[in-house]
């Protein structure tokens, strides 16, 4: 026992913490599931031409999404990451960015990237495993998957660093998931674009599960709480509410673009399929949850407001035919890829010659040829 | 688990899920979330809470979900983990194990079939092991999770499929130590040393040149670090040509060691130089092209018939 030690009494009032988590707002919405208008979205002036457009690309996603995985299941494709769910957030925010406005997506974007004019067949030559990543991030601003979860939110955060030298006005956007916000990157990122005041928009879907784990394992606040700690306003929206996560995302992208620093938007959403296509959800999660999110499905409101609002039976016909011919030349293109040659991986390592890497590619094709003219 | 409360499971969906390759199955419901944890998604805080909880007393066994996804826990595991005993004299034991499911051959996309055996063998403070079969799975684990050192456990995934005889009422006699090699067959013209995934390659490959009237023997390392040089330096002495396996890539690999360790004990012994054959000096790539990349029997045959022309 330190005999020095201080003995405290303490008598006088209690002492309140000078901060605790911020109360969030309530989530903004527009359109209501069953496609009416909510209070917010009564005081906005609804678009039906842009409605039309966001429905039509989530239309075709969802089609793709579709065919993507028949095509795992039929052993064309070795994995498919599911989109189902997540088309309103996916293409509610793209849509919102200007095209030359750089993307650093997760793996599970798929609406976006087609929004970004990116092939089915660029999408299917990762999954059908021909190649790493399908497109020129450059020539589609739209940078290559990341699997390791959260990476991009600090290549995006360097990105905008560079944005900010170049006294541009882009806007980069990070996209990641719930259960991606509790690697470090991500948290680095976030303190890192907010105190340099960089062009970023963090950009969470938060589709309520991270494999078989839920937020509340990751978290105990909510993603705009916590950007508030990091010093970034933030939005909460309705992720399956397209046109409230377009007029979240123009808002704060135009934050952004005016040399405010990073924001932060928490779309709610929900993964209506497994994590993968070799995931089995059953195992973890209750039924009536995906019930009780179908019924928010966020093709399903759009519709809904577009017929209510007056749109045309032929213009949902035409649109079916299209999402199915799109769908269906899209396996089409996925049968079409050509398998790669190992020796050409060897030229794409390094950008000068490689001794290690040229002799072993020597090695390879020697003895390929040997094994050929033996068998 | 049972024989020890202070035993704890950790890492990402490995409890209600039992784990992406269901190693854990079962065990959240017979132990309690409290000892079998879904942690939130952060390698760098799965190791670094580990240590934590070790330095508090328990002795938690976490699961890395893939290969590719140790390294953002890489400073956790080589700056704290592996040194915490010698920075502290030897005062602190860090008695963690970090399961890796490891290698390819399973089809996966990107990140998912990593070799990274020789990044955690190349830092002092660390055991590393290699399991190639069920029963090894079986021992080697509890072994693994009753030393004292930190163990990075390595679990070759495209054999979680496989199946074989577990001693579980420790019926078969003693129990080799975790840090031994195993000559699984002998020979008298050539050796091949492999370990975890490419054990089975090795012995498919010492049966067909069995079949060419050649005598190969093929060891299992199991331990990579430390290795078990006197097994393999008998070996080289006895067969004079050696072929290391592994689906790392060559350059730097355990097979490197594993060669300049076997010239400097055995030079005059050998006839040929250790050969290694390993994945080729590439990010592995993708999965349409893994057979080609990684080992295979063809490989070891073509190596071992150059061992043998030396
Ligand atoms: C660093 C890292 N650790 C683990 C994984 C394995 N993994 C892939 S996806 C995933 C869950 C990701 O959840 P979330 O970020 O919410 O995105 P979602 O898949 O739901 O879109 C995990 C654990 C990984 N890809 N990267």
């Amino acid at each position: 026992m330190n005999e020095l030690a201080v003995v405290t009494r303490h008598t006088g009032p209690r002492i309140p913490p000078s901060v605790t988590a911020p109360v969030p707002l309530p989530i903004i919405r527009f359109v209501n599931p069953d496609g009416t208008l909510t209070e917010a979205g009564r005081s906005q002036e609804i678009d039906t031409d842009l409605a039309r457009a966001l429905y039509r690309h989530m239309t075709r996603s969802r089609a793709l999404d579709r065919e993507a995985l028949a095509l795992q299941r039929q052993g064309q494709l070795a994995l498919w990451l599911m989109s189902w769910g997540q088309e309103a957030a996916q293409v509610g925010s793209i849509a919102a960015l200007r095209e030359s406005d750089m993307v650093f997506p997760s793996y599970r974007e798929h609406a976006a990237a087609l929004y970004r004019d990116i092939t089915p067949a660029q999408l299917f030559a990762q999954w059908r495993g021909i190649a790493h990543s399908g497109w020129d991030s450059q020539k589609h601003h739209f940078h290559i998957y990341s699997l390791v979860l959260g990476t991009q939110a600090l290549h995006a955060t360097g990105y905008a660093a560079g944005v900010k030298m170049d006294r541009s006005d882009e806007v980069v956007t990070a996209y990641f998931g719930d259960g991606a916000s509790s690697q470090g990157d991500v948290n680095e990122a976030l303190n890192w674009a907010a105190a340099g005041t960089l062009p970023v928009l963090f950009f969470v879907q938060n589709n309520q599960w991270a494999i078989s784990t839920p937020p509340a394992v990751q978290m105990r606040t909510t993603l705009t709480q916590r950007a508030a700690g990091f010093g970034l306003p933030s939005w909460h929206v309705d992720g399956n509410d397209a046109l409230a996560v377009h007029a979240v995302t123009r808002e704060a992208a135009a934050w952004v673009r005016s040399g405010n620093g990073p924001a932060l938007i928490e779309a709610e959403t929900y993964r209506m399929a497994g994590h993968s296509s070799s995931d089995d959800p059953t195992r973890y999660r209750n039924p009536d949850e995906f019930s009780q999110w179908e019924a928010r499905d966020p093709l399903l409101r759009l519709e809904a407001l577009l017929k209510a609002t007056g749109t045309s039976r032929s213009f949902f016909d035409e649109l079916d035919e299209e999402a199915q011919a799109f769908a269906s030349s899209s396996r089409e293109a996925c049968l079409r890829l050509a398998d790669p040659d190992l020796a050409d991986l060897f030229e794409s390592v390094y950008a000068e010659p490689h001794p290690v890497t040229s002799r072993e590619r020597e090695q390879f094709i020697a003895f390929r040829a040997d094994l050929e003219t033996e068998h | 688990m049972e024989a020890d409360p202070r035993v704890m499971l950790m890492g990402e969906d490995i409890g209600r899920l039992g784990g992406v390759f269901r190693v854990t199955d079962g065990l959240r419901d017979q132990f309690g979330a409290e000892r079998v944890v879904d942690t939130p998604l952060a390698e760098s805080g799965i190791v670094g809470t580990a240590i934590g909880l070790a330095l508090r007393g328990y002795r938690p066994v976490c699961e890395i979900q893939f290969d590719g996804f140790v390294y953002p826990a890489f400073d956790q595991i080589v700056s704290q983990l592996a040194k915490m005993r010698a920075r502290s004299a030897g005062r602190i034991a860090l008695p963690i194990v970090i399961r890796i499911p490891v290698g390819g051959g399973i089809g996966a996309v990107e990140h998912h079939s990593e070799s990274n055996e020789a990044y955690f063998a190349h830092t002092a403070g660390l055991r590393v092991v290699s399991c190639s079969n069920p029963a090894d799975a079986y021992q080697m684990i509890q072994q693994a999770i009753a030393s004292d050192d930190p163990v990075i456990f390595y679990e070759p995934k495209r054999r979680y499929w496989d199946k074989g005889e577990v001693d579980i009422d420790g019926l078969t006699g003693p129990v080799e130590p975790l840090d031994k090699a195993r000559v699984l067959r002998s020979g008298t013209d050539c050796t091949i040393v492999a370990h975890g995934p490419t054990v089975a390659t090795a012995l498919a490959a010492a049966h067909a040149a069995g079949e060419d009237g050649f005598s190969v023997g093929v060891i299992d390392l199991r331990s990579i670090s430390p290795l078990d040089l006197d097994t393999i330096t008998l070996a080289a002495e006895q067969t004079g040509r050696l072929v290391v396996v592994h689906e790392a890539s060559t350059f730097l690999g355990i097979g490197a060691e594993i060669a300049a360790a076997v010239t400097e004990r055995a030079f005059y012994a050998l006839k040929a130089p250790v050969l290694r054959v390993g994945a080729y000096n590439l990010p592995y790539p993708p999965a349409r092209t893994e057979n080609e990349f990684l080992p295979d029997v063809d490989r070891v045959l073509e190596t071992i018939d150059q061992a043998l022309k030396f």
